[in-house]
């Protein structure tokens, strides 16, 4: 494996040896030294073309936990402000020396585009490409489910069931979920509208819902709640944010309504009272923060799969 | 003036002549003819009426970093072309007798093929209000197509009044079948591949529900509409009932509608990102038997030559449009006539004598016959090619590159001056006197 762009890029094999090596990470970040030699001296570039804080912070730290020299780009205040291109944005990293390239971008297919042209050698990880794919958000949600509901198993995912609820179509998470999912032998469905959940969606996932409250009454082990964002009332996806609310929100009722067990997720940054309640969001069912600590983990393993050298570290 | 005597040839009802040319036409037709003139070889040879592309991009003026006229013009010629039709979105933009005329003047001192001004439908391709059409078709370019392609033109009143208008000098519009609400940011074909890669879909619906209103607006006013770069199986039942029913539209698809699908969009390859989009094998399926019952009037290439930086970057900031002119006529044999779904007789009516049809091309698209003008594509039709990178065309954005095509265009003869020898360009003015 040279790059992660896209969950299609794993095994069922390697997504589990990416999560067992996730386990042993957390380990190390339960430590009072959090570091790890395995990168020491290479050079890895957090890419980043759109706004975000917590992924790009938990590849940093990723990064330097294992002892790699980052350096942080943003498109604001950079070259891209000045009209540089992709390509020469790449070269310029890459006669630099720069070996990882951590890119998120507003383009589907970006980083796919960085791996497939001559224009550098560096090892791409997907943060994010447009309304594509977000591979490791989905490999932190299922270390996050297997550790909540398999304890220390190292095994897959099979027999457990995940509803995914809210704007499907624009949601990279809800594609890269749905195919690591699959793989880990979980069976999923989608909730939302007809307008965000195109009927096209069966072909990722085994059931779809337009009701969340029939979804609801299935039993799922997982309620993953995604973000919903203004944007889709302007373009018509839906009404207005009330309506959606009332239809698609995990309400206090609606979270009332389910078994303790059941697993309350969201990849953030969220819209409390909109998507999630706050009782829900902050009850003991929610993984929310537990996510992003293991987003740390699952980032050092996936930089260490690609990055370290043989028999290093 | 050069004279030629073309030995052995078959035609596309497949009788074997030999063909004699000279002054710009054919002299005499008949098997073993004696005529002294240069001999050109043509056993084993198909000759077909010199190609008429009804949807050219030749990029002159304004973009002449991606093509010009001299450069689209060779690229023409190699491919079997005698005629292009230069589309209107130029910079500035031909909505005015000036700049067709520039267009037609630059085609005829380039020489390998007749340039045809296409004039916009609307000032600046903007569809708000009519462009100087009356004046175009009056002007030495003797416009009679007009399209805003690029654009689709949505505003069904000004559709409807450029239909109207166009009547008066019984003129065509070349809708390029759009609704652009439904395609904002549009990126590939809508369906499961466009879910699965993130990008914007481009839902069929939105050309069709434009082909509907438009032969309807046809029908009432009683004008002359063609549909350029037809891309779907819906569309073409449409055209189908619109034909039916009497109304006055042609239609055309791309050799790339014919030959790709979306499954090559997979890698975010920019190579494959064109406008309408690639879709799937069923259409594809639909528009090669469009072609062969009639619906589909014509094979046009939308030749859309784009400069290497706008293609060698992120699939979302990627131009639309692939190159067709050297490939088209390899296509059409590959998918239509080795296919069995057409004959020869049909590959020249949808790549010669309709197109010049349509666009009112008097000197194009003649039989070949004692008179008509000596334009003539020769093809070796049992020689396969691998296509390669270099071309004629300035630009490289060739989504074939690698693939493998039946048949090979050996000679072209524009008005009776070889500009194609052997599968060569000529240098015009060289090697004629």
């Amino acid at each position: 494996m040279k790059h992660l762009l896209s969950i299609n890029d794993l095994t069922k094999s390697d997504a589990i040896d990416l999560l067992n090596l996730s386990a042993e990470m957390q380990l190390v970040n339960k430590r009072d030294v959090k570091k790890l030699p395995a990168l020491n001296g290479r050079t890895i570039v957090n890419l980043f073309f759109e706004d975000s804080t917590r992924t790009k912070f938990s590849f940093e730290l990723a990064a330097k936990r294992l002892s790699a020299d980052v350096i942080n780009f943003t498109a604001k205040g950079s070259s891209v402000s000045k009209g540089e291109s992709l390509k020469d944005t790449v070269g310029t990293l890459e006669a630099m020396g720069v070996e990882g390239i951590i890119v998120r971008h507003h383009h589907s297919g970006a980083a796919t585009t960085i791996a497939n042209a001559s224009w550098s050698s560096a090892a791409v990880i997907n943060a994010g490409d447009g309304t594509h794919e977000h591979p490791t958000q989905a490999l932190l949600d299922s270390l996050t489910i297997r550790q909540r509901l398999n304890g220390s198993d190292l095994g897959d995912l099979t027999g457990v069931r995940v509803l995914i609820v809210g704007d499907i179509l624009h949601s990279r998470v809800a594609r890269s979920n749905a195919l690591l999912l699959r793989k880990l032998g979980a069976k999923i469905a989608y909730c939302g509208p007809a307008t965000l959940v195109p009927v096209s969606a069966l072909e990722l996932v085994d059931e779809i819902f337009y009701d969340f409250d029939e979804a609801l009454s299935e039993g799922f082990n997982v309620v993953m709640m995604l973000r919903i964002q203004a944007e889709r009332m302007n373009s018509a996806f839906i009404p207005n944010a009330q309506e959606y609310s009332t239809l698609y929100g995990l309400s206090d009722s609606r979270f009332e309504s389910l078994s303790s067990k059941t697993l309350i997720m969201h990849p953030g940054p969220m819209n409390r009272g909109l998507e999630i309640s706050s009782s829900a969001a902050d009850s003991a069912q929610s993984t929310i923060l537990e996510q992003v600590t293991n987003g740390v983990a699952v980032r050092m393993a996936v930089l260490y799969r690609l990055l370290a050298q043989e028999g290093k570290a | 003036m050069s004279s030629y005597l073309i030995k052995n040839i078959q035609l596309a009802n497949g009788n074997v002549v030999d063909i004699a040319i000279e002054n710009q036409k054919i002299v005499d037709l008949a098997p073993n003819l004696t005529f002294k003139a240069e001999v050109i070889d043509g056993s084993g040879l198909i000759a077909v009426s010199g190609l008429v592309d009804l949807h050219t991009h030749l990029r002159e003026p304004g973009f002449e970093g991606s093509e010009t006229i001299l450069t689209g013009s060779k690229a023409a010629a190699k491919g079997g072309f005698t005629s292009v039709h230069a589309m209107a979105n130029t910079a500035p933009v031909a909505d005015n007798a000036a700049v067709v005329e520039q267009v037609y003047a630059l085609g005829k001192s380039a020489g390998y093929v007749q340039v045809q001004p296409i004039g916009a439908v609307t000032v600046n391709l903007e569809g708000k209000q009519l462009s100087d059409m009356g004046k175009m078709n009056k002007s030495q370019a003797r416009v009679t197509v007009f399209s805003d392609d690029g654009k689709c033109v949505s505003d069904s009143l000004i559709m409807r009044r450029a239909l109207e208008y166009a009547k008066s000098f019984d003129g065509v519009i070349a809708q390029h079948a759009q609704d652009p609400a439904l395609t904002v940011n549009a990126q590939m074909n809508e369906g499961d591949l466009s879910l699965k890669l993130g990008l914007t879909g481009w839902p069929k619906v939105a050309e069709q529900a434009i082909i509907a209103r438009d032969v309807l607006l046809t029908e009432e006013v009683g004008s002359r509409l063609h549909i350029c770069h037809v891309s779907t199986a819906g569309s073409v039942d449409i055209i189908r009932w619109a034909k039916a029913r009497g109304i006055n539209v042609t239609a055309e698809v791309t050799p790339h509608h014919l030959l790709l699908t979306e499954d090559l969009v997979s890698d975010y390859n920019p190579l494959y990102k064109v406008n309408p989009p690639l879709r799937t094998q069923q259409d594809v399926q639909a528009l090669r038997e469009a072609v062969a019952d009639g619906t589909i009037d014509i094979v046009a290439t939308d030749h859309a030559p784009h400069t290497k930086d706008s293609k060698d970057c992120e699939w979302g900031e990627a131009a639309f449009g692939m190159l067709g002119l050297e490939t088209a006529a390899a296509i059409v044999q590959t998918t239509l006539v080795d296919t069995g779904l057409i004959s020869w007789s049909r590959f020249e009516e949808v790549l010669s004598t309709n197109p010049a049809k349509i666009g009112k091309l008097t000197d194009q698209g003649q039989p070949i016959a004692v008179g008509s003008f000596a334009n003539l594509v020769l093809i070796d039709s049992n020689r396969k090619q691998t296509i390669g990178l270099e071309g004629e065309s300035k630009s490289a954005n060739n989504p074939y590159v690698g693939m493998e095509l039946n048949g090979v265009v050996k000679h072209t003869l524009y008005k009776g001056t070889l500009t194609v020898k052997d599968g060569v360009v000529q240098k015009l003015g060289e090697t004629n006197d």
